[in-house]
C-alpha cells in the first residue's frame, strides 16, 4: 500500500500527494491514523474528509491507504449496539479513551472474539446462491440471525460445513472453489444491497399513533418525511414510532442531534418493552449517535451505514424500520464539505447534488423478495429541520419529491401544546388507496368510511373558523356549530395523543377505530337533537361528551366505552 | 526557542498570511510580536505553502515585521481551584489586578466531545423560583437551555434571578456560576459584577469579560475558555456549574465576521455554513457523564436581532439546545416581569424532571392545562377585538379571562420573589379552579380529586 504525504489542512479537509487510492477508499491520516475518505481528485492530489477532528495535524505527516472503501461489518453481534457514524462502538470507545473522545482508535463493528453457535441449514454438496443462507445464529432471545452468502459473490456448491461454535472470523464452510465463508462479511456503506425484486408496500406498519396509522398511515417499506421547525416533535415521533412500530429490526440514526438525547433513548430502551414480543426494546435495535459536536464528515456517513445494517437484516427476511434524525443535519454535513471542497454552490449553498444524494437514499427503501428467498423491508422515517420552520427550502422539498408520506408539524399546534404536532390538513399519504383493502379486511369495514367523515368534518371545521374569526361562532347556524363542536372533540380526543402518557403512547388499531366511531356517533346524536330543535348549548354540554375525552388514557377501555355510550344514548333521549 | 518568522506575505481584516514556514499543526497556537507588543493567534489552514492566522486581539499594529512563532501545541487554558473568584478577560488573562492563573492542569480548549454513551440522563429538577420556567418549562440539571430576548428587554433580570436562585431541592452541594461576556457594553457588564459582588456570588464564579470594545475575534475564544473551565469544575472538582453566557449573538457576529474575511461560501443571511455544527460544540458541552459528580447547566442568552426567531442565530440555537424561554416584548410592554411567553418557550428535558420523586405526580397535567388555555385565551384576544367581547361564547369568556389572569398572577412576579415549586402549583390550581371542572379535560380525575381547591380545601375541613 502506498504511502502519502499532507500537503495541506483545512478544518475537515485534507489535501495528500503521493496516493494510489480510489474516490471513496478509506485511508489514515496523520501519525495518530485518523479515519478518513477519499472525496476527491485532482491531479496529482487526493482530498479527503476526515472522520476525526484534525486540531494539531500537519503538512508532511504520513497519510496510508486501506485499499478498500468505508465498510460495515455484518455479522451477528450488531443488534444492541451503539455506534458512532463509521460503525465504532461507543462503549467500546469508552472503554479506550475514557468519557469524551479522542482520536485515532479503531474499532472492529462487531465483536471478534466472541463465539456464537452456528448452526448450518445447508448440508455437503447444496449449491448455494448469492444471498442464501448456510446457517443460523441465535443472536437475540428472538432475532435468529441468518448467515448469507454475500451478494455479489459467485456462490457455489458447499464443499465442508461446520456446526458450533465459532467466532465472526473463523471459517465455518467451505465452497468447491475453495472459498472460505465466515459468519461476517463487509459491506461498502455507499452502495445499496442487491434484491430479487422490490414489491408493492401493500401493508400497512402499524405505530400506535393515531393521527399517522388513522389519517396518514406508513407502508412496509415505506418512506416518510417528518419536517418541522425546531421543537415541533420530530424527534419524540422518532422515537415513538421505534418503540411502537410493528416491525423485528428498529435502526435509529441521531445524526448531528443532541447528546442528552440519546442517553434518554439508551437510558430508556433498554427497560421498554417491545408491545409485540415483551422483550426489551433494545434487543431489537440498534443505534447510531453521532451527535452534532461530533466530526461532520462521520455525520455525513451514519446515513449509510444506518441504511447497509438496516438493508442486511432486511435481506434475512425482517421488517426494518430507520429513523433518521435528522436528514437536514445530513445536508448540512454535505454542505460543509462541498463548500471546503470550493464546488458551485447550488440552492442556499447546498451542493447541487443534494437532491441525487437524497434520492439515492430513499430509494434503498422498500419491501422486497431478497435473495434469501423470503421477504424483509425497510422503511424510512425521516426528520427535516427546515430552517426558520420554513418548508420551501432545498432539503424540504427534495425530499418531499421521494417521500410517499408527508408529516407536516406545525408550530401553532406545538404552541398550543397539541401533540403529536402534526398538520391535519397539510399532511397526506400517498399509501392510502393501496392500504385501504387491509384495513378492511382486518380492523373495521367501515375505517375507511370513517377516516373521510372525520377528514370532511376537520376541512369543513377549517372554512367555518375562517368565518367564526370575522363575526364570532354564536353567528353561525346551529348545525354548523356542531360541526365545531365535533371538530374540536376530533381534534382533542382523538388526533391529540401524548407520547408520555403510559396508556396513551400506543394506540391499538381496534381502539383508534373504537373511539373515533364513538366521536362520530355524537355528532349523529347531535345533528338528529338540532333536527328536533334542541340547543347548542344543550347538546354541547352533555356530560358524556366530556366523559369520552378520558377514555383514551384507559387501558382497559371497553367497558368504559361501553358505558359512556350508553350515557350518551340515554342523555340525548333525554334532552327536551 | 522556538523560531520566528518575519514573512507575512498579507494582513486582511483578522487574518495573517505566512509563508515559507516549519510544517505547522491546524488549529496550533501561534504568538506573533511587534515591538514589545504580543498577541496570540490560532491556524485555520496549513499547507507547504502558506499558513493563515486568525490574530484573536486584532491585526491592529501588526506589519510585515512582526516575527511570528508557532508554539507547537494547540491553545490550553491553565486551570487550578484558584480559578474559582477570579475576573478574566475574554482571551483568559487576569482583569481583576490578580496574579495569572498557576496551572495544575493545561486543557485543550477546543473540548473532546462526550461520548454519548458515558452521558447520564439529566433528570435532577432544579428550582428556579420562578413560575414560568419551574411550572411549565421546567429547567433540570445538565441542560442547555436559552433565553431568546430582545434588544432591550429584561433578560440580563431574568439570568441575574435564575443565578441567584437556582437549587436543588433539598441539597446542599457545591456549586459554581461562569459568567462569560461576549461584546457587552461595559455597563451591563457592571450591572452582572455589581449583583454577584451584593449577593456574594462572586467568590464562588468565575467571570470572563469580552465587551464591546475588545476585539471580535477574541469572542471566538470566550466561550471556549468558559466551558472548558466548567468542565474543568465539573467534572475534576464535582461541582455543580452554572454557565450563562451573553451575548451569543455577539460570537455568531464573530463568525460571520471571520467567515467573510476567509472569504467562504456563506449560508444563510451571510453566517458560515458550519455554524450550526459551531454553535452544537458550544452548547453540546453541557450535560453529566454516568459515574461522576458534577454536572454543566448552561444558560445562554442571545438577542434575536429584529426580535426574528427565525434569524438563522436563535433558529440554530434553537435546533440545538434543550428548548429556549422567550421573553416576549409584549408582555414587558405590559409591565410583567419576567415577560416570559410560555407558548413558544419550551424545555425539552422537563418531562425527566417533573412527576412523583421530583416534584409533584400532577405537575405534567396542571402545565398542560394551563398551556392549552392559555393559548386559547391568546388567540381569542384577537377575535374579541374583532367582533366583541359580548359576542363570544360564555366559554369562551371563561378562557379570555383567564388568559389575563394568567399573566397577572402566574407570570407575573417580583424580582426577588424566589417561589418555591408547590406555591407555583398552588397559582396554577387556583387560576384553574375559576373554570367548570369538566373544562380541566387534560388532567386526570384523581388528581382533581387530590389538588382542585374545591376538594382540597373542603379535605381540610
Ligand atoms: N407526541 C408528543 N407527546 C407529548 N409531548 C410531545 C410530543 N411530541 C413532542 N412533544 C414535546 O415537544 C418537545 C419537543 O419535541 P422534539 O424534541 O421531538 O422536537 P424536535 O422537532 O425534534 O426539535 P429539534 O428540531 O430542535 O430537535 C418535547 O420535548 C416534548 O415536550
Ligand atoms: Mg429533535
Amino acid at each position: 500500500m502506498e504511502v502519502g504525504k499532507v500537503k495541506r489542512v483545512a478544518g475537515p479537509l485534507v489535501q495528500a500527494v503521493g496516493l494510489k487510492a480510489s474516490m471513496y477508499d478509506l485511508v489514515l491520516v496523520g501519525e495518530e491514523g485518523l479515519m478518513s475518505e477519499v472525496i476527491g481528485i485532482s491531479g496529482n492530489k487526493h482530498i479527503i474528509q476526515v472522520y476525526e477532528d484534525t486540531g494539531g495535524v500537519r503538512p508532511g505527516e504520513p497519510v496510508k491507504e486501506t485499499g478498500a472503501p468505508l465498510v460495515a461489518q455484518l455479522g451477528p453481534g450488531i443488534l444492541t449496539q451503539i455506534y458512532d457514524g463509521i460503525q465504532r462502538p461507543l462503549p467500546k470507545l469508552a472503554e479506550m479513551s475514557g468519557d469524551f473522545i479522542s482520536r485515532g482508535l479503531f474499532v472492529d463493528g462487531i465483536d471478534h472474539k466472541k463465539k456464537w453457535e452456528f448452526k448450518p441449514v445447508v448440508k455437503k454438496g447444496d449449491v448455494v446462491k448469492p444471498g442464501q443462507s448456510i446457517g443460523e445464529v441465535q443472536e437475540q432471545l428472538l432475532i435468529n440471525h441468518k448467515i448469507m452468502v454475500p451478494p455479489r459473490t459467485k456462490g457455489g456448491a458447499i464443499k465442508e460445513i461446520y456446526g458450533g461454535n465459532f467466532t465472526v472470523d473463523e471459517t465455518v464452510a467451505v465452497l468447491e472453489d475453495g472459498t472460505k465463508l465466515t459468519m461476517m462479511h463487509k459491506w461498502p456503506v455507499r452502495q445499496a444491497r442487491p434484491v430479487t425484486e422490490k414489491l408493492a408496500p401493500t401493508i400497512p406498519l402499524r405505530t400506535g399513533q393515531r393521527v399517522v396509522d388513522g389519517f396518514f398511515s406508513l407502508a412496509k417499506g415505506g418512506t416518510a418525511a417528518i419536517p418541522g421547525g425546531f421543537g415541533t416533535g420530530k424527534t419524540v415521533m422518532q422515537q415513538t414510532l421505534s418503540k411502537w412500530a410493528d416491525v423485528d429490526i428498529v435502526i435509529y440514526v441521531g445524526c448531528g442531534e443532541r447528546g442528552n438525547e440519546m442517553a434518554d433513548l439508551l437510558h430508556e430502551f433498554p427497560e421498554l418493552q417491545d408491545p409485540r414480543t415483551g422483550r426489551p426494546l433494545m434487543e431489537r435495535s440498534i443505534v447510531y449517535a453521532n451527535t452534532s459536536n461530533m466530526p461532520v464528515a462521520a455525520r455525513e456517513a451514519s446515513i449509510y451505514t444506518g441504511m447497509t445494517t438496516a438493508e442486511y437484516y432486511r435481506d434475512m427476511g425482517y421488517d426494518c424500520l430507520m429513523t433518521a434524525d435528522s436528514t437536514s443535519r445530513w445536508a448540512e454535513a454535505m454542505r460543509e464539505m462541498g463548500s471546503r471542497l470550493e464546488e458551485m454552490p447550488g440552492e442556499e449553498g447546498y451542493p447541487a447534488y443534494l437532491g441525487a444524494r437524497l434520492a439515492d437514499f430513499y430509494e434503498r427503501a422498500g419491501r422486497a423478495e431478497v435473495l434469501n428467498g423470503g421477504q424483509g423491508s425497510v422503511s424510512i422515517v425521516g426528520a427535516v429541520s427546515p430552517a426558520g420552520g420554513d418548508f420551501t427550502e432545498p432539503v424540504t422539498q427534495n425530499t418531499l419529491r421521494m417521500v410517499k408520506v408527508f408529516w407536516a408539524l406545525d408550530s401553532k399546534l406545538t404552541q398550543r401544546r397539541h401533540f403529536p404536532s402534526i398538520n391535519w390538513l397539510d399532511s397526506y399519504s400517498l399509501y392510502d388507496q393501496i392500504l385501504e383493502p387491509w384495513f378492511v379486511e382486518n380492523v373495521s369495514p367501515d375505517w375507511n368510511k370513517n377516516k373521510r367523515r372525520a377528514m370532511n368534518i376537520l376541512q369543513e371545521n377549517a372554512e367555518l373558523e375562517e368565518i367564526v374569526m370575522l363575526v364570532g361562532s354564536d353567528a353561525l347556524p346551529e348545525d354548523q356549530q356542531i360541526t365545531l363542536e365535533v371538530a374540536r372533540m376530533i381534534i382533542n380526543f382523538w388526533l391529540a395523543q401524548s407520547a408520555f402518557h403510559p396508556v396513551d403512547t400506543f394506540c391499538p388499531y381496534k381502539k383508534q377505530f373504537d373511539l373515533l366511531e364513538a366521536i362520530l356517533k355524537y355528532r349523529d346524536y347531535a345533528f338528529d337533537a338540532v333536527q328536533k330543535g334542541i340547543s347548542v348549548a344543550q347538546i354541547t354540554s352533555v356530560p358524556s361528551k366530556d366523559a369520552l375525552a378520558k377514555v383514551r388514557l384507559e387501558a382497559e377501555y371497553e367497558p368504559i366505552l361501553a358505558k359512556v355510550l350508553a350515557q350518551m344514548d340515554a342523555e340525548f333521549k333525554a334532552l327536551k | 526557542m522556538t523560531k520566528e518568522y518575519k514573512t507575512i506575505t498579507e494582513i486582511s481584516g483578522p487574518l495573517v498570511f505566512v509563508e515559507k514556514t516549519e510544517p505547522v499543526g491546524y488549529m496550533e497556537l501561534v504568538e506573533i510580536r511587534t515591538g514589545g507588543d504580543l498577541k496570540r493567534g490560532q491556524v485555520l489552514d496549513s499547507s507547504d505553502e502558506i499558513v493563515v492566522i486568525q490574530v484573536f486581539e486584532g491585526t491592529g499594529g501588526l506589519s510585515k515585521e512582526s516575527a511570528i512563532s508557532f508554539t507547537g501545541d494547540v491553545i490550553k487554558m491553565p486551570l487550578s481551584p484558584n480559578i474559582v473568584g477570579r475576573v478574566l478577560s475574554g482571551s483568559g488573562k487576569p482583569r481583576d489586578g490578580g496574579p495569572e492563573i498557576v496551572p495544575e492542569v493545561l486543557r485543550d480548549i477546543a473540548g473532546a466531545a462526550i461520548n454519548p454513551a458515558s452521558r447520564e440522563k439529566p433528570r435532577a429538577f432544579i428550582q428556579t423560583g420562578i413560575s414560568t420556567i419551574d411550572g411549565t418549562n421546567t429547567l433540570v440539571r445538565g441542560q442547555k437551555l436559552p433565553i431568546f430576548s430582545g434588544a432591550g428587554l429584561p433578560h440580563n433580570d431574568l439570568a441575574l434571578q435564575i443565578a441567584r436562585q437556582a437549587k436543588a431541592l433539598g441539597e446542599a452541594e457545591s456549586f459554581a456560576v461562569i459568567f462569560c461576556a461576549m461584546g457587552i457594553t461595559n455597563e451591563e457588564a457592571q450591572h452582572f459584577l455589581a449583583d454577584f459582588e451584593r449577593t456574594g456570588a462572586l467568590e464562588r464564579a468565575v467571570v470572563f469579560l469580552n465587551l464591546a470594545d475588545d476585539p471580535a475575534v477574541e469572542r471566538i475564544l470566550t466561550p471556549r475558555l468558559g466551558l472548558t473551565t466548567a468542565e474543568y469544575l465539573a467534572f475534576d472538582l464535582d461541582m455543580h456549574v452554572l454557565i450563562i453566557y451573553t451575548d451569543m449573538t455577539n460570537y455568531c457576529e464573530s463568525l460571520r465576521q471571520m467567515g467573510a474575511a476567509r472569504e467562504e461560501v456563506p449560508g444563510r443571511r451571510g453566517y458560515p455554513g458550519y455554524m450550526y455544527t459551531d454553535l452544537a460544540i458550544q452548547y453540546e458541552r453541557a450535560g453529566i457523564i454516568k459515574g461522576r459528580k458534577g454536572s454543566i447547566t448552561q444558560f445562554p442568552i442571545l438577542t434575536m436581532p429584529g426580535d426574528d426567531i427565525t434569524h438563522p442565530i436563535p433558529d440554530l440555537s434553537g435546533y440545538i439546545t434543550e428548548g429556549q424561554i422567550l421573553i416576549s416584548r409584549e408582555l414587558h410592554r405590559k409591565g410583567i416581569y419576567p415577560p416570559v411567553d410560555i407558548r413558544p418557550s419550551l424545555s425539552r428535558l422537563m418531562n425527566s424532571g417533573i412527576g412523583k420523586g421530583h416534584t409533584r405526580e400532577d405537575h405534567r397535567a396542571v402545565s398542560d392545562q394551563l398551556y392549552a388555555y392559555y393559548a386559547e385565551g391568546n388567540d381569542l384576544r384577537g377575535l374579541a377585538a374583532i367582533v366583541g367581547k359580548e359576542a363570544l361564547s360564555e366559554r369562551d369568556k371563561l378562557v379570555l379571562e383567564f388568559a389575563d389572569k394568567f399573566e397577572k398572577r402566574f407570570v407575573n412576579q417580583g424580582r426577588d420573589e424566589d417561589r418555591s415549586i408547590f406555591d407555583t402549583l398552588q397559582i396554577g390550581w387556583d387560576l384553574l379552579a375559576d373554570l367548570p371542572e369538566a373544562m380541566l379535560t387534560r388532567i386526570d380525575d384523581k388528581f382533581i380529586k387530590q389538588y382542585h381547591p374545591k376538594y382540597a380545601s373542603a379535605a381540610k375541613k
